[in-house]
């Protein structure tokens, strides 16, 4: 039961050990990351089974029954976002193979890119509130690495800014946590509700210490994951590095961040000030992300503001709150992890074969890659949700919660947007794939060298049939989305599972916690 | 006695947040440092201040007697800094090679990532080209 849960931590942090050391015995670490990747997806399928079958298990590590020790968690919705998460990190690691040069290589950056996973996977499964911080740490560690081991201007450029603002988000997340701490003395997620009532019950006056603790954790995980006013740092860094590079980070890391608000926001602070602000913030970042993305002209600089835009049709699934509104924020962030991956990978194969992302200087894919324009075009119009691609079941869900809610304002921007996004969509495939190109140099896909295509092509049309998977059979997805917006709902599972463990020590029993 | 860290958190957090405002890497760098000490006294505090006896167990004993200060704040703020530390350092290494790299500390003229006119394509020499704001000697070691 332990090894099913540690796991999934388990095998990155071994697998980004092995990757430092396998240059030394002449093993080239792309593939000890493949393998790794290749294990870490196993793990994550048996983890996503048990859960299935068993509903939410938790495990204290280290043989400290919470609250005492740290909790690992696994309930349908962290088992979801580790499977995506696990997923992605495989066609990611298969793309690396040949996206990564050697110098980047040698560098390190396949031990940073399972170090990544790792701090993802703990980020997803962990049930401790610190523990979640140092999780976020360990991606942010991990993706500063990725990000500047080129060393080249543009991202050393991107770096800085990217590496500042994350860090004030963070010391923003560890006063949080010292405010909750002070308030509840605990920092078990599942203990925390409880505790929390309790000391609102015995001295109204920690409100708004609480209240501040909110709203310093919505700020901190806002800018995380990349939400209005705080996304300035993700546009400005996220086109610089290699179509991997990005591509794990647009899967991983605002998504974590954006995970880490849900979970907190209805387990934590289910009702308070922060969730009451957090609409109109949503909104904002849907429709800014997607005007920032329609003046651009670099793809990968359009692909950068989409994601925080679309991050903000998340954030409104949360605002709204009801069963509906999650599940389908869920099944979007599923849906977003897979379709935005691939299209960042897919513009890095554009870039190899027309040598730029600027628009004016890039095109005739369609006429020399048919079949990689076919894979480009599924997976843009599943990312502008247009039916029945995966991204239109989502902005469904979404608009129906919205109706019942009666909430206009969230239907016009889930609406609205979604035509933007179109627009910036049509826009790419028009200039970038369709038109000719700018000065007429765009490489067949055949040029480039035979393992590099397979690298190239496999992972996007894999992702590919995923993304059709989830669109042309949207029945299975959205039941587990529901199951997973269900047990945000009523936590009460959850938190049986995690506190209804026997205390295996007479320290736990002492409550060591208490303040 | 809360007061005297209330006031520690606060000064050294208006502290941080002014240096970051420069147009220097490495005060940038010196600011996080500063608000994240803040944080950290934040932390410290919020496990309620006590003066009565350290978090420690007694031989025999399995728990910290009555009345002890409360250890768990204490780790907490231990691990943040070392995190912090290496973050820190991390950061420092990263201006470091930016300055060399880009030949300017001064945030704002960094505009390798994003030029000043989107639309140009960046074939055209940057702004950051301009004699920019002199680094310290030390940070160009």
């Amino acid at each position: 039961m332990t090894w099913l849960l540690a796991a999934p931590l388990l095998i990155p942090f071994a697998a980004a050990v092995a990757a430092l050391l396998a240059p030394r015995v002449g093993v080239p670490p792309r593939l000890v990351s493949l393998i790794g990747s290749v294990l870490h997806l196993g793990a994550a399928l048996a983890l996503g089974e048990r859960v299935l079958r068993d509903g939410v298990i938790a495990e204290g590590m280290g043989g400290w029954a919470p609250p005492v020790g740290i909790v690992l968690v696994a309930d349908p919705f962290s088992a979801l976002m580790l499977l995506a998460a696990a997923g992605l990190g495989l066609a990611v690691a298969v793309f690396a193979l040949a996206d990564i040069d050697p110098r980047r290589e040698a560098a390190g950056w396949h031990a940073l890119f399972q170090l990544l996973l790792a701090g993802a996977s703990g980020a997803f499964l962990t049930g401790d509130l610190f523990n979640l911080y140092v999780w976020f740490e360990v991606m942010l560690i991990a993706s500063f690495g990725m990000m500047t081991v080129g060393g080249s201007k543009a991202e050393l450029d991107a770096g800085v800014k990217y590496v500042a603002l994350n860090l004030v988000a963070t010391v923003a997340f560890l006063a949080a946590i010292g405010l909750v701490h002070g308030v509840a003395g605990t920092l078990t997620l599942a203990d925390l509700p409880g505790r929390i009532d309790a000391a609102l019950a015995a001295d109204p006056a920690v409100a708004p210490a609480l209240g501040a603790a909110a709203l310093l954790l919505l700020t901190a995980l806002g800018a995380k994951a990349g939400l209005f006013p705080l996304f300035f740092w993700l546009p400005a860094s996220y086109h610089a590095p290699s179509a991997a590079t990005t591509a794990i980070f647009a899967a991983l890391l605002t998504k974590a961040g954006v995970y880490a608000m849900i979970r907190v926001f209805t387990l934590v602070f289910p009702d308070g000030p922060a969730l009451d602000v957090l609409a109109p913030f949503a909104i904002a970042t849907m429709v800014l992300g997607v005007i920032g993305a329609a003046a651009q002209k670099e793809v990968n600089r359009i692909l950068a503001f989409h994601i925080v835009s679309q991050i903000g049709y998340v954030a409104l699934g949360l605002a709204i709150g009801s069963a509906l509104a999650l599940a389908g924020a869920i099944l979007y962030l599923l849906h977003n992890i897979v379709v935005k991956a691939n299209l960042i990978l897919l513009a890095g194969v554009a870039r190899r074969l027309t040598g730029s992302h600027h628009l004016s200087r890039a095109g005739g894919l369609y006429l020399v890659a048919p079949g990689l324009s076919a894979l480009f075009v599924v997976a843009a119009f599943a990312m502008a949700g247009v039916p029945p691609l995966s991204g239109f079941w989502g902005k469904l869900a979404l608009i129906r919660a919205g109706l019942e809610a009666e909430d206009w304002a969230a239907v016009a921007a889930v609406l609205g947007v979604g035509l933007f996004t179109l627009y910036s969509m049509t826009k790419i495939w028009l200039q970038g794939w369709l038109a000719p190109h700018g000065e007429g140099r765009t490489r067949p896909l055949a040029a480039l060298p035979r393992g590099a295509r397979i690298a190239f092509v496999a992972p996007t049309a894999a992702l590919t049939v995923v993304t059709l998977g989830l669109g042309l059979f949207p029945d299975a997805p959205f039941r587990a989305a529901s199951a997973a917006a269900e047990g945000l709902l009523d936590p009460a599972p959850y938190v049986a599972a995690v506190m209804g463990a026997p205390p295996d020590t007479a320290l736990a029993a002492a409550g060591g916690t208490a303040p | 006695m809360e007061w005297v860290f209330a006031l520690l958190a606060g000064v050294l957090a208006a502290s941080g947040v002014y240096l970051m405002l420069a147009r220097h890497l490495l005060q940038v760098v010196f600011g996080i440092t500063l608000i994240s000490g803040a944080a950290s006294v934040v932390v410290f505090v919020s496990g309620r201040l006590s003066a009565v006896a350290p978090a420690l167990v007694p031989t025999g004993a399995e728990a910290p007697p009555a009345g002890a200060a409360n250890p768990l704040p204490q780790a907490l703020v231990l691990t943040a800094i070392v995190i912090g530390f290496g973050l820190a350092a991390f950061a420092l290494a990263l201006t470091v090679a930016a300055h060399r790299r880009l030949g300017t500390a001064d945030p704002e003229a960094m505009r390798e990532a994003e030029p000043r006119a989107p639309e140009t394509p960046p074939a055209e020499p940057p702004a950051a080209e301009r004699p920019a704001f002199e680094p310290p000697r030390e940070a160009a070691e």
